[in-house]
C-alpha cells in the first residue's frame, strides 16, 4: 500500500464521521416534526400528500396497525413492479423495444427493490425498459429506504416512549422520509455526480464502429438520477449490468467517493438520529462506534489479503475484476462498504477479490448486515444484537435486562431470536439445497469451493437484502429468481415484524430511571461486549458453511491450488 | 428442624439419591420441560439406536458407542444437577413433614373438644391448644395468650408470645405452645398451610419457572434452532465439497458426528444448570430464614431500586438509650446521675436499663437494692406519663424521684408547688430539635435536670446504607417522628431519604409513587396496617411475627422477623441473577473452541492432497491427536464441564455489594473470557489422556 492509498482511506473515513453528526441532527429534527430548512422547501407537498392518500398526520396508530399499512403499502408497490414488468412491452418509454419480462424474473426483480435488496438476476440495460426503470424500480428505491426508516423510528418511539401502545404513524414517517432526506440528498448527488460525466437523458442506444472496426452499442438514459438514490437508499440496484464499475455510472474517482460515502451516509447518520432521539447521543455514538469498528477490521483484512502475495501468480495486488481506475483500496473501501451496509452496489467484481477479502464480503452480510446496514434496517438490526447482548450479558449486574430503562423479558427476547432465525433459515436451508440439487448447481460458473461460496453468497445477500453478487452464479433461472426472491421477503419481513412487535411491547413498559446498579450500554465495554455477541451468535452459525468456502479456498490457495 | 444447617456439596445420602433422581428424570416428560437437554436426548437416542443396529448388522462402531455414552452422561448430569438442587431442599422439608403428620388437634365443635386429625382442618375451624400442644394449622389467635416455640420453622430457640388482637396473632401450624391457653380460628384450607407451602416450595416440586428463566429458555431454545440449522444444512455442503475433493459421497457425515456437533454448540452447560440455578436461589433464602412464596419473588428481589426501610428496628436499635446528663443550676451533674439511676433501677424497659448503664459507665454509680433503700417502685402509667421510686429516707419523710416526659413532670411539679425552670424548658426544645428524646428528672419539687434519650444508628448500618448507594439502591427512611427528628436520624445513617411523620397509608402512597417512576420497591412490615403496603411492593417482606394479613400479603416471610434481612433478601436476589448470567455468557463463550475442535477433524479428508490430509486440518490450531479424538474430546469436556459447574450453580457466582459496572467487568473477565479460553485447555487436556 501506499501512503497516498492511506491517506484516501482516511479522507473516507473522516468525512463519513464528521457528516455524520450533521446528516444525524438534521434527520432527527424532522423524524421529531420540529422546524428545519426543508420545511418551506417541501412542506406543502408533505400536506398535499397526506391529504391526497386521506390520512391524518396527527393520529398515531398500534404496532400492529403499523405493521398492516407497511405491509399493504409493500405488497401494493410490489404488485406495480411486478405487472409493469410483465407488459413493459406496450408501456411507454421503451426506445430499446425490450419484451416482456419472463414471469419469474419479474417477480424476483419486484421483490428485490421493494425488499431493497435490488439483487439484480437480469442485466438492467437489455431487460428493463426506461419506463420500469423509473416509474418501477427507482420509486421503489426511495421508498423501500423509507419502509427501512419507518420501521426504525418506530421502534425509537417503543424504546423511548413509555406506557403508551401508539408508535406514531406509518404513512407520516414514510412521508416525511422520502420527501426530506432521501429526495433532498438524492438531488444533491444525482447534480454532483452529472457534474463528475455520468449520463442522464432519455436517449435511445446509439450503436458505433469502434476503432477496431467492431460494432458497439453505447447504452445511455437517466442513469445519474437512479444511481443517487441507490447510494443513498442502500439500494444497489445498478443502471447498467456492471453497476458502479461502469464507467458512465461512476467516472472519476471523485466520483467514486462520493458513491462510496453515500453508501454509509444515511445509515451511519442514523446512528446518531437514534441517539438524539432515544435521549442519549451516548447511545448512538455506542452503536456508531461497534459498527465502524467491525467495518475497519474487516476492510483491514481485506486489505492484507489483497496486498499480499498471491501464492500462485506470485506477485502482490491482482488487478483482474477489479477496476483499474480506481485501484484495490478503492474497490475494497467499496466491496466492504457495500456489504456492511446492505447496498450491493460494486465496483469491482466480488468473485474476483480473494478468498479471503470475499470472506469478509460475506460475514458482513451474514452478520445480518447490521454493521451500518441498510438505511433504516441496519440500525434496526443492530438493536435487535443489542437486546440480545443486555439480555445475555445484563444478568451478570445482578438484575434481569433492561436496555434504556426497558425491561427485557421473554417477548422481546422471543422476537429477536426469531428476527435472528429468519435470514440464517434463508442463508442456511437454500443454499444447503441449492448445493444438492440440479437446478441450483447447473448455474455455477466455478468449481471446488468457490462455485459453493457463490451460493452462499447469493443467498447471504437475498437474505441480508444487500443484493450484490459473486459474480459467478447464473441466477437468472426458475429455481433462483423464486428461491431468492422467497428468501429476500423472509429476510426482510422476517425481520421487520418481530422489530415491530419489539417496539410495541416495549412502548407499553415503564421506563425504570437510571442508577448505578443498571448495566451500562453506553460505554466501551459494552461496545466490546456487542461486538463479542455478534460474532459469536450472528457469525459462529455460519462458521461451519464458510470454512468449506471461503476459509478452505484461501487455505488452498496458499498451497498453490485455484478454481 | 433448623433451616439454618448448612448441608454439605457432598453429602453422601444426598449424592446417592439425586444419583438414582437423574436417571429416574430421564422420564421423556420430565425432560421436554428442558429443550436444549430434550434435544440431547434425542440425540442419545438416535445415536443409541444406530450403535445398536450398526451391531446387529456385523459393523460394530466402538466411536459411535463412545459418543451415545458420553451424550447418555451430559442428560444424566443435567438431570444430576436438578436432582441435587432439589434434594438440598427436601433434605430440610423432612422434618417439617413430620410435624404435620402427627399432629393431633383439639377441635371445638360447638362448646364441645373433639380429637382429629390436623390434615382434616378446614379454614374457619376452632381449635384450643395448651402448653405442650402443637398448633394443628396456621391461624389466627381469637382468645389468649401464649409463649409459642417457633424452633420449627425458624430455628430460633426463645419462645415468642403470641395473642389476640394485635400484631401478634398470627400462629404458624407445627410450632408448639409452651405456656397458657389459646383459641385458634384455622386460616388456611387443608395442603395449603405454611408449612404445605414451605415444603413444596423447598422441594422444588411446584417450581414454576421464573418469568427471567422464561425469556432465558427461550433464548437458549432459539440458540439451539440456530445451531440445528447449521448443523442440519451442513451434510449439504459437506456432499457438495466431497464431490468437488473427488470423493465418494458415501464418506458424508455420519449421523453420530452430527448429533456430537450439535450438542456441542448448543447451550447446555446453562440448559443443564438453569434449574439447579434456581430452585438453590430458594435454598439459600431459606438458609437466610427467608420463605418465598415464589421464584419471581427472588428475581425481583434483585431488581429492586428502592427499600422503604422503618426507622425502629431496622436503621435504629430498637429504642432510644440515655447518652447524656444534664443538670439544673444548683444541681451537680452526678446528682441527677444518682436520682436518676435511683428511680430507673427498677425500671424494665430499655431506656431505664440504658440510665443504669449509663449512670455506672460516667459516674461509676452501682446497683443498689431496692429493698435495702426502702424504696418502692412506681411503675409507668398512661395517667402519669412518668415512673419513679418513693424513698423512705431515715428522718421519715418520703422522697418522690420521677421521671418523664417534660410535660408529665411540669405537672408533677406545680402538683408538688414547685417550680419549673426556663432552662430546662430551653433544653427540652433544644434536644427534640436535635432528634432527641428529652427526659425530665424530678426530686419532690425540684428539678434536678434532664436526661438525654437518643435513638441509636445500628453499627455499620451506615456502611450497608452506602453499599446499596454503591449498586444503585435508594433507600428510604419511614418513621413517625417529627420531620426534624427524623432528619437528624437520616443524616446518621446516611440513607437517601426519609418519610416523617409517616401513617400506614403514606407508605403505601409513596409505593405507588415510586412504581409509577419506573422503580421497583422493596419494603418489610410486620402489622395489619402494613399489608395493602407489602401488597404493593414489588418485594413485600412480613415479618414472621406478624399478623396473618400481613403474611398474607407479602411475597416473602422472614422467619426470623429482622427488617435488616430485606437487604440480605436483595443481595440473594442480584447473586442467582448474577449466577445464571454469568453461566449463559459461559456457555455460549464456549462454542469457539468446539468449532476449532470439530471442524477441522470433520473436514480433514476435503480437497486432500496424497497424503490424505486437507488444508482445514490447519484449523486444528489445538492440534488435537485424531479426528476422532478431537470429536470425543468436544463432547467429553461439554458433558463434565456441567458437573464442575454444579457446585458454582448451587452456590452461586461471589457476589460484593459494587456498581454494576465493576461487577459486570469482573463478571465477564471471569466467565467470558475464561469461557473462551477453558475449553481450549479442558478439550485438549481430554484430547491428550484419550491418545494416551
Amino acid at each position: 500500500m501506499t501512503i497516498l492509498e492511506i491517506i484516501q482511506i482516511l479522507i473516507f473515513f473522516s468525512l463519513l464521521i464528521g457528516l455524520t453528526p450533521i446528516l444525524g441532527k438534521y434527520m432527527a429534527n424532522v423524524f421529531t416534526g420540529n422546524r428545519h430548512f426543508m420545511l418551506p422547501v417541501f412542506g406543502w407537498l408533505e400536506r398535499l400528500a397526506y391529504r391526497f392518500i386521506k390520512v391524518d398526520p396527527n393520529e398515531e396508530t398500534n404496532w400492529k396497525s403499523y405493521a398492516f399499512g407497511l405491509l399493504m403499502f409493500n405488497l401494493t408497490g410490489f404488485l406495480f413492479v411486478f405487472l409493469i414488468q410483465l407488459f413493459q412491452a406496450v408501456l411507454p418509454l421503451n426506445p430499446a423495444h425490450l419484451s416482456n419480462v419472463s414471469w419469474h424474473s419479474a417477480f424476483n426483480t419486484a421483490v428485490s427493490f421493494m425488499t431493497n435488496t435490488n439483487w439484480q438476476g437480469y442485466a438492467g440495460e437489455t431487460t428493463l425498459s426506461y419506463f420500469v426503470q423509473m416509474v418501477g424500480l427507482t420509486v421503489q428505491n426511495f421508498v423501500s429506504a423509507a419502509t427501512g426508516i419507518a420501521v426504525l423510528l418506530a421502534l425509537i418511539k417503543g424504546i423511548s416512549r413509555k406506557t403508551t401502545d401508539k408508535l406514531g404513524n406509518f404513512w407520516v414517517d414514510l412521508t416525511r422520509s422520502t420527501l426530506y432526506v432521501l429526495l433532498p440528498l438524492s438531488i444533491v448527488l444525482a447534480v454532483l455526480l452529472v457534474g463528475q460525466g455520468v449520463v442522464q437523458n432519455f436517449n435511445s442506444y446509439e450503436t458505433i464502429q469502434t476503432l477496431q472496426g467492431a460494432e458497439q452499442v453505447i447504452p445511455s438514459g437517466p442513469a445519474a438520477s437512479q444511481i443517487a438514490i441507490k447510494q443513498m437508499g442502500t439500494n444497489g440496484g445498478g443502471f447498467f449490468n456492471a453497476n458502479s464499475a461502469h464507467p458512465f455510472e461512476n467516472p472519476t474517482p471523485f466520483s467514486n467517493l462520493l458513491e462510496m460515502l453515500a453508501i454509509l451516509l444515511i445509515p451511519a447518520s442514523l446512528t446518531f438520529t437514534y441517539g438524539k432521539m432515544v435521549g442519549s447521543t451516548r447511545q448512538g455514538w455506542t452503536i456508531f462506534t461497534a459498527m465502524i469498528i467491525l467495518l475497519i477490521s474487516g476492510l483491514a483484512i481485506s486489505l492484507y489479503a489483497e496486498y499480499a502475495s498471491n501464492p500462485v501468480f506470485g506477485h502482490l495486488s491482482l488487478m483482474e475484476g477489479k477496476e483499474t481506475r480506481f485501484g484495490i483500496t478503492n474497490s475494497l473501501i467499496w466491496s466492504t462498504s457495500t456489504t456492511a451496509a446492505s447496498n450491493g452496489s460494486v465496483n469491482a467484481m466480488h468473485d474476483s477479490l480473494s478468498p479471503l477479502s470475499g470472506m469478509i464480503a460475506m460475514i458482513n452480510i451474514m452478520l445480518g448486515e447490521v454493521v451500518f446496514g441498510g438505511v433504516g434496517a441496519g440500525l434496526y438490526g443492530m438493536v435487535i444484537f443489542v437486546i440480545l447482548t443486555v439480555f445475555i450479558a445484563g444478568l451478570m449486574v445482578g438484575r434481569t435486562p433492561e436496555y434504556m430503562g426497558k425491561k427485557i423479558e421473554a417477548f422481546e427476547v422471543k422476537m429477536a431470536i426469531i428476527a435472528v432465525l429468519a435470514p440464517s433459515f434463508v442463508i442456511l436451508i437454500f443454499s444447503a439445497w441449492a448445493s444438492v440439487s440440479q437446478m441450483g448447481l447447473s448455474s455455477l460458473n466455478n468449481s471446488g469451493p468457490h462455485g459453493f461460496s457463490e451460493i452462499l453468497y447469493a443467498f447471504s445477500s437475498a437474505a441480508g437484502n444487500n443484493g450484490s453478487a459473486f459474480a459467478g452464479l447464473n441466477a437468472n433461472t426458475v429455481f433462483y429468481n423464486l428461491t431468492l426472491g422467497i428468501g429476500m421477503l423472509i429476510g426482510r419481513f422476517g425481520v421487520i415484524i418481530p422489530v415491530l412487535a419489539i417496539a410495541g411491547s416495549m412502548g407499553r413498559k415503564k421506563i425504570t430511571p437510571l442508577s448505578a446498579g443498571t448495566f451500562r450500554t453506553d460505554n466501551w465495554l459494552f461496545i466490546g461486549l456487542l461486538i463479542g455477541v455478534i460474532l459469536i451468535v450472528g457469525g459462529l452459525t455460519f462458521f461451519p458453511a464458510l470454512s468449506l468456502g471461503p476459509i478452505v479456498e484461501q487455505l488452498l490457495l496458499n498451497n498453490g491450488i485455484t478454481f | 428442624m433448623s433451616t439454618k444447617q448448612n448441608i454439605s456439596l457432598f453429602d453422601k445420602a444426598l449424592l446417592l439419591q439425586a444419583t438414582k433422581d437423574s436417571v429416574i428424570k430421564l422420564n421423556p416428560v420430565a425432560l421436554i420441560k428442558n429443550p436444549v437437554i430434550f434435544i440431547v436426548g434425542l440425540g442419545a437416542v438416535l445415536t443409541t439406536v444406530i450403535v445398536i443396529t450398526g451391531g446387529l448388522q456385523g459393523n460394530f462402531s466402538s466411536f459411535n458407542l463412545q459418543i451415545a455414552i458420553w451424550l447418555w452422561f451430559t442428560v444424566l448430569f443435567a438431570n444430576f444437577s436438578e436432582a441435587i438442587a432439589e434434594g438440598r431442599g427436601k433434605a430440610q422439608a423432612e422434618s417439617l413433614k413430620k410435624n404435620r403428620t402427627q399432629t393431633k388437634a383439639r377441635k371445638l365443635v360447638g362448646k364441645q373438644e373433639v380429637s382429629v386429625f390436623a390434615p382434616e382442618l378446614k379454614k374457619g375451624d376452632i381449635v384450643i391448644c395448651e402448653a405442650g400442644d402443637v398448633i394443628p394449622s396456621d391461624g389466627e389467635v381469637i382468645e389468649g395468650i401464649a409463649s409459642v416455640d417457633e424452633s420449627a420453622i425458624t430455628g430460633e430457640s426463645a419462645p415468642v408470645i403470641r395473642e389476640s388482637g394485635g400484631d401478634r396473632s398470627a400462629v404458624t401450624g407445627g410450632t408448639k405452645v409452651i405456656s397458657d391457653r389459646i383459641l385458634i380460628s384455622i386460616t388456611s384450607e387443608p395442603g395449603n398451610t405454611f408449612i404445605d407451602r414451605m415444603i413444596a416450595l423447598v422441594e422444588g416440586a411446584k417450581r414454576q419457572k421464573t418469568p427471567n428463566e422464561i425469556a432465558l429458555s427461550i433464548l437458549l431454545s432459539g440458540l439451539s434452532i440456530i445451531f440445528l440449522l447449521a448443523v442440519v444444512t451442513l451434510p449439504a455442503f459437506f456432499g457438495y465439497s466431497l464431490s468437488a475433493s473427488g470423493l465418494p459421497g458415501s464418506e458424508n457425515l455420519t449421523l453420530p458426528v452430527l448429533v456430537a456437533l450439535l450438542v456441542c454448540l448448543i447451550p447446555t452447560t446453562i440448559g443443564g444448570l438453569l434449574s439447579a440455578i434456581g430452585i438453590s436461589g430458594m435454598d439459600r433464602l431459606l438458609q437466610r430464614n427467608v420463605i418465598a412464596t415464589s421464584g419471581r419473588a427472588i428475581e425481583a428481589a434483585g431488581d429492586v431500586d428502592v427499600l422503604l426501610l422503618d426507622k425502629t428496628g431496622t436503621i435504629t436499635l430498637g429504642n432510644r438509650m440515655a447518652t447524656n446528663f444534664i443538670p439544673a443550676d444548683g444541681v451537680t451533674v452526678e446528682e441527677l446521675a444518682d436520682a436518676a439511676q435511683l428511680s430507673s433501677l427498677s425500671d424494665e424497659t430499655p431506656e431505664g436499663r440504658s440510665i443504669v448503664v449509663l449512670a455506672k459507665e460516667k459516674f461509676n454509680i452501682r446497683g443498689r437494692d431496692i429493698t435495702n433503700l426502702h424504696a418502692t417502685f412506681i411503675p409507668f402509667t398512661a395517667q402519669s406519663r412518668m415512673s419513679g421510686v418513693d424513698l423512705s429516707s431515715k428522718d421519715g419523710k418520703t422522697h418522690q424521684i420521677r421521671k418523664g416526659s417534660s410535660e408529665a413532670i411540669r405537672t408533677f411539679i406545680h402538683n408538688n408547688n414547685g417550680f419549673f425552670p426556663q432552662k430546662i424548658k430551653d433544653i427540652v426544645t433544644e434536644l427534640a430539635r436535635q432528634g432527641a428524646t428529652p427526659l425530665v428528672v424530678a426530686e419532690d419539687d425540684k428539678v434536678l435536670g434532664v436526661v438525654h434519650l437518643k435513638d441509636i444508628v445500628k453499627g455499620g448500618i451506615k456502611q450497608r446504607f452506602s453499599e446499596l448507594r454503591k449498586m444503585g439502591i435508594k433507600t428510604v427512611m419511614i418513621t413517625g417522628d417529627n420531620p426534624l427528628t427524623a432528619a437528624a436520624i437520616a443524616a446518621e445513617a446516611g440513607v437517601d431519604d426519609f418519610m416523617a411523620e409517616a401513617k400506614p397509608e403514606d407508605k403505601l402512597q409513596r409505593i405507588r409513587e415510586e412504581q409509577a417512576n419506573g422503580h421497583l420497591v422493596g419494603m418489610i412490615g410486620d402489622g395489619t396496617n402494613d399489608a395493602p403496603a407489602l401488597a404493593q411492593a414489588d418485594i413485600g417482606i412480613a415479618m414472621n411475627s406478624g399478623t396473618q394479613a400481613a403474611r398474607e400479603a407479602g411475597n416473602m416471610v422472614d422467619l426470623d422477623s429482622n427488617p435488616t434481612k430485606l437487604i440480605e433478601v436483595v443481595e440473594v436476589g442480584k447473586q442467582l441473577l448474577m449466577t445464571r448470567g454469568a453461566l449463559t455468557t459461559f456457555s455460549i463463550a464456549n462454542d469457539v473452541a468446539k468449532y476449532f475442535a470439530i471442524i477441522p477433524a470433520i473436514a480433514v479428508s476435503l480437497y486432500a492432497g496424497s497424503n490424505g490430509v486437507g488444508p482445514l486440518s490447519a484449523l486444528n490450531i489445538m492440534h488435537l491427536g485424531s479426528p476422532q479424538s478431537a470429536i470425543l474430546s468436544a463432547i467429553i469436556f461439554n458433558a463434565l464441564i456441567i458437573v464442575m459447574l454444579i457446585p458454582l450453580a448451587l452456590k452461586g457466582v461471589r457476589y460484593r455489594p459494587v456498581s454494576a459496572n465493576v461487577a459486570l467487568t469482573r463478571n465477564l473477565f471471569i466467565y467470558g473470557l475464561g469461557g473462551i479460553i477453558a475449553p481450549f485447555i479442558g478439550i485438549k487436556l481430554i484430547d491428550l489422556l484419550i491418545n494416551l
